[in-house]
């Protein structure tokens, strides 16, 4: 869902201006009317500023030319309901406008960034899964056996809200992506939800500006709000991440996703001219207006943060229930959400290709006080908007009022390609679908990127030998407590993961309950009824601004290639894997910011071609920079979340991460590099290396051998190297399965052949995967992994300690699990006591 | 005169999955019943408040777990008046003998009916509170079952078994001390929270704090079963967090209490 801005006008005061503007079609018009065409600049201008429209110059004289050839005044409505449409939420300017790119070699024109990326990698894959990508609420992609099923992902971003009210800015912010996924095809039932959060570390102790909460607040509050918003709608939360960096303390990030399935039947949309017009769910009240267009601007002490909405789950999932079974008696044929913007972008998005005519009166209200163009703008939670066929129509208010949510007709779908809307017969809006939707005229923006100059820190992993001995243990005790590293359990065990029974691979696995799952997978029994279809779904993540901060395009690669191993290891079948990206960045006005956003899409295009893999849906939220304590301008990392989900067919070979077994060999699949820039090691010991560059064409050849010999049932444990690369991978599939290893780094493949024993066991070089196999299997695990990097490292032990052998070959790290576990798990529960 | 024999539809007992506002266990527990052979049908309170369904007509009632109506004022508190208010004849449902089973929500909605641990008493003498631990909470726990008690759901199931809870208001107190030697009596204390070797013991074994451990409660007669655990989510092996272990064999235990209801209508 949406960037929410808090309510209308500034001082609280309702816009007045100018003189009534007779209207053109013979009806009066419902608000006083603007002085619009007039006006001179600099005084629109500051009625733009005033009114919170977020319009650019371009923009405004667009709007003004537009209303002169008509002949007439636009309503405040009108502008409102253009300001919302054109906003960078929902158009998306910067990511589907001209760019002009330099990287200081050489330069390239964009004419739209994401058609030429993203989009770009997508079409030429044709993926024969995608079944509706970039246009609906969310991407949806075939599932299970025999073509009966979808299933609808979406991820979504609500930061401005959770940075000024954390529980209900995550409350709204899952509230809505579930509403993206109800209103994807005909309506999808959610059988997952995700989180990601990037905040600020909780022990921050540094200056904050008046206004801004400290980010143990945001973490309590953003993790309650979707413990309380998902566990009420009974989907289980049970995938995600958490970023820790000091940068997001003004502006956190917080990532919603859903994923549903719906059948295949109801996939498509097809609202006709005569249906019905019809709102369900919750009253509208004067509930965040000018969500769009907020996430147009940066966020300062004058924020007025007293009125985001707090969500109603109890509605929802009313309206969720009703909706399920009115899809499946077919009493509608179309259905959207009420997002940014409220009904102006729910009908407006419906009525596209046709016309509609809505008669705002009938909307019940939660106040009778509200302004006619305030209950077209209302981001009033809890909403959808349907295309009702007149027969239909009174099953569907019999249903929905049988379940104790409103329902009500608003208006009708017309063909005369106009949006009007009036309230008691006075005109609200009467406004060209083709001007609104594709009127807005398009501004270059300017992108440079220049690489960063070497930082002055010396190289990551000079140590090796017998001098490192008991360094490598304490170095890796402290990299398992880092906050970016460590048990998520305190969150985790807050959400009810397991609702609807299909949680068949869990966020915490092992011995004990605890340990860290790569990937859930979701076996959606109680969706399908099909208790003999064993065909699940696994979703995974990845994320990495520190990559970003050296290069956001490597950054970009990271996170596809630790998203898909992140599947792989779950047992998914990742060559039918859907990628989708969730891009959060400072300003794209400033081209050095914008330069980044291009690397990162390139990064995005290059990774989708690479792996194979296409993009399904996506997001962007700009504008995540606020005025620090010293009224500077404090810019986020430039952020993305890639989310990727692939079919389990069956759900009964899945596999968790933790080992199985003493005396079992351990495979280490991929190359290790000297490619500490970016990495946990690097941060933790302020030294410096490259950063992580994955070679996608070599990794999927690898990922494609690791699929085979889980296919073949040969790996009894599989986990993904990231943060803190093999040191961090091997101790948490040991504490998990509550059996030691001994490895020799002399066995791993690396590239240069010498590596320090400190870079080899703290490298993050890309593409890797650790694999436990039974001794039995070696040689049908080698035949399979043939023609691939990978090497068998050691084995697993009865003992329970990590021992690692160094290039030497004496024992450079010898520490106890249970000493290794302890300093995971306490990090979090001693912040948060 | 109403009949204590179990209504069959074919050789499937008919089980009512009651729905309220914010229910969202239904659709797994109404599977768990149709995979032993049960007929699970969805109804809504609203139904019955509308009085367009018989409650006699069914064998089995089950209230699944979930949020019932958003757990406003106390969690199943509007729920458990509703029950009282429109399914009054769910007091006979029970005192013929036929099984009921309140999970989760369900169960703290039978308790806060009266109708657990006493359903001949019409009074609540029981409740629940909050989790000790102040959070909702998501894990999997021990629990041993009462091998003496005459419940018929956990008939023939091993002493010790394992199942997911997942609540925030989840700890069991009782109106009066004297309510638990009652209970113990009467043989009403169907499953306790216990460690992996079978000690009563605290946080996290018992995972919200109830009183003697109790995580569920039947009537005297053994034929109405409330429980905080969720049965419906351990029906097959792979449901359980270590059924990717080598060492781990056990089926999905949860289905068994399902079956039993079903078997008991049948024979």
């Amino acid at each position: 869902m949406t960037e929410r801005r808090p309510a209308a006008a500034p001082n609280g005061k309702r816009a007045t201006t100018a003189p009534v503007v007779p209207a053109a079609r013979g009806q009066a018009p419902a608000d006083e009317g603007l002085r619009f065409t007039t006006l001179p600049p600099k005084e629109l201008k500051e009625l733009n500023a005033k009114l919170g429209w977020s319009l650019n110059d371009v923009e405004l004289e667009a709007i003004r030319a537009h209303f002169k050839k008509a002949g007439r005044e636009p309503s405040r409505g009108e502008v409102e309901t253009i300001a919302q449409t054109w906003s960078e939420h929902c158009k998306h300017k910067t990511f589907n406008g001209p760019v002009r790119y330099s990287d200081g070699k050489k330069s390239r024109v964009f004419r739209s960034l994401f058609a030429e990326t993203i989009v770009k990698a997508t079409k030429e894959l044709s993926s024969p899964w995608c079944l509706s990508v970039f246009k609906d609420n969310a991407g949806i992609v075939q599932f299970g056996k025999g073509g009966r099923w979808a299933l609808a992902v979406k991820v979504e971003t609500h930061n401005h809200p959770c940075a000024v009210e954390p529980y209900g800015g995550a409350e709204t912010g899952i509230g809505g992506v579930i509403r993206d996924v109800l209103g994807a095809g005909l309506g999808a039932k959610p059988v997952l939800n995700t989180d990601t959060f990037c905040l600020a570390r909780p022990d921050y102790s540094g200056e904050l500006p008046e206004g801004a909460l400290h980010p143990v607040r945001t973490l309590r509050g953003v993790v309650a709000g979707v413990r309380d918003y998902g566990n009420r709608m009974g989907i289980p939360t049970a995938g995600g991440g958490l970023w820790f960096d000091d940068d997001y303390r003004l502006n956190p990030l917080v990532f919603c996703g859903t994923v549903g399935i719906l059948p295949t039947w109801a996939v498509r949309k097809e609202v006709k001219p005569g249906d019905l017009i019809v709102a369900v769910g919750g009253p509208t009240g004067r509930d965040g207006l000018h969500g769009a267009t907020f996430s147009s601007t940066t966020m300062d002490g004058e924020t007025d943060r007293a009125a985001v909405q707090i969500g109603h789950p109890l509605n929802e999932k009313r309206v969720l229930d009703a909706l399920m079974v009115a899809r499946d008696r077919r009493l509608y044929r179309g259905v959207t959400d009420c997002g940014a913007g409220g009904f102006s972008s729910a009908i407006g998005e419906l009525a596209r290709d046709c016309g509609a005519r809505v008669e705002l009166e009938k909307a019940p209200l939660k106040c009778s006080d509200l302004e006619p163009w305030e209950i077209w703008l209302s981001e009033a939670q809890e909403r959808m908007v349907l295309a009702v066929p007149p027969k239909s129509y009174p099953e569907l208010e019999r249903l929905f009022h049988a379940e104790g949510t409103g329902c009500s007709v608003l208006g009708e779908f017309t063909k005369t390609g106009r949006l009007v809307v009036t309230h008691k017969g006075a005109r609200v809006a009467d406004l060209d679908m083709g001007f609104l939707h594709d009127g807005m005229p398009r501004v270059e923006r300017r992108a440079v990127w220049t690489e960063g100059s070497k930082p002055k820190r010396g190289p990551c992993g000079a140590r090796g030998g017998p001098a490192v001995r008991g360094r490598l243990g304490s170095i890796l005790t402290r990299m398992l407590a880092h906050l970016n590293v460590c048990s998520r359990e305190w969150v985790i065990r807050q959400y009810d993961h397991e609702v609807q029974a299909g949680t068949v691979i869990k966020p915490l696995q092992g011995q004990r309950h605890d340990g860290p799952g790569d990937a859930c997978v979701i076996w959606p029994v109680a969706a399908t009824g099909d208790w003999e279809d064993r065909s699940g779904f696994a979703v995974g993540h990845g994320l990495n601004p520190s990559y970003g901060r050296v290069d956001p395009y490597w950054m970009a690669l990271c996170c596809a290639d630790e998203a898909l191993r992140n599947l792989l290891c779950a047992g998914a079948d990742i060559s039918k894997a859907s990628f989708l990206d969730n891009f959060c960045w400072a300003s794209p006005e400033v081209p050095e910011q914008l330069g980044g956003l291009v690397r990162a899409a390139l990064g995005c295009h290059d990774a989708a071609k690479g792996y194979g893999i296409p993009f399904i849906s996506g997001k962007d939220s700009l504008y995540n920079q606020s005025r620090d304590e010293k009224g500077r301008e404090l810019a986020i990392p430039g952020t993305l979340l890639i989310t990727a989900v692939a079919p389990v067919p069956d759900i009964t070979h899945s596999l968790t991460m933790d080992f199985k077994g003493p005396g079992n060999s351990l495979f280490l699949v991929g190359v290790t590099k000297d490619e500490t820039g970016g990495s946990l090691l690097s941060q933790m010991e302020g030294c410096s290396g490259e950063v992580p560059k994955p070679d996608p064409k070599a990794a999927a050849r690898s990922f494609k051998a690791v699929a085979e010999a889980i296919s073949k049932k040969l790996v009894l444990s599989a986990h993904d190297l990231s943060d803190g690369g093999l040191g961090v991978a091997l101790s948490e599939m040991a504490f998990s399965g509550e059996f030691g290893a001994s490895i020799e780094l002399d066995q791993i493949l690396t590239s240069p052949a010498m590596l320090s024993d400190e870079t080899i066991l703290f490298s993050e070089s890309p593409s890797r995967i650790l694999l436990e196999v039974s001794p039995k299997d070696d040689l049908a695990v080698m035949r399979a992994l043939k023609g691939v990097p990978a090497r068998r490292i050691g084995s697993t032990t009865a003992n329970p300690l990590i021992k690692v052998s160094g290039l030497d070959g004496s024992v450079v790290l010898e520490t106890l699990l249970v000493e290794l576990k302890a300093a995971w798990q306490k990090t979090l529960p001693e912040l948060l006591k | 005169m109403m009949s204590s024999k179990p209504v069959l539809r074919g050789k499937r007992p008919k089980v009512l999955v009651l729905r309220a506002p914010g229910t969202n266990c239904d659709m797994e527990t109404a599977l768990a019943f149709k995979v032993v052979g049960g007929e699970p049908e969805l109804v809504s309170i609203s139904d019955f408040r509308a009085a367009k369904v018989r409650l006699m007509e069914f064998s089995i009632v089950a209230i699944p777990g979930g949020f019932s109506y958003g757990d406003d004022v106390a969690a199943g508190k509007i729920l458990a008046n509703q029950v009282k208010l429109y399914m009054k004849e769910i007091r006979n449902f029970v005192r013929l003998g036929r099984p009921v089973i309140g999970i989760c929500n369900g169960f703290q909605a039978l308790v806060k009916a009266g109708l657990l641990p006493f359903s001949g008493a019409a009074e609540q003498t029981a409740s629940f509170t909050a989790n000790d631990s102040g959070r909702f909470e998501a894990r999997w726990v021990h629990l041993r079952l009462n091998t003496q008690s005459m419940c018929l759901w956990t008939q023939g199931l091993p002493e010790m078994i394992e199942l997911p809870v997942a609540h925030g208001e989840g700890k069991l107190v009782l109106k009066s001390p004297r309510h638990l030697e009652e209970l113990k009596k009467n043989k009403s204390i169907a499953l306790q929270y216990v460690s992996d070797d079978g000690k009563l013991l605290g946080y996290p074994h018992n995972p919200n704090g109830s009183v003697f451990n109790i995580a569920g409660l039947t009537n005297p007669e053994g034929n109405c079963l409330g429980l905080m655990p969720h049965p419906e989510r351990f029906t097959v092996r792979h449901h359980h967090p270590n059924w990717t272990r080598q060492t781990f064999m056990k089926e999905g235990i949860g289905l068994e209490m399902f079956r039993n209801a079903v078997k008991y209508c049948q024979s």
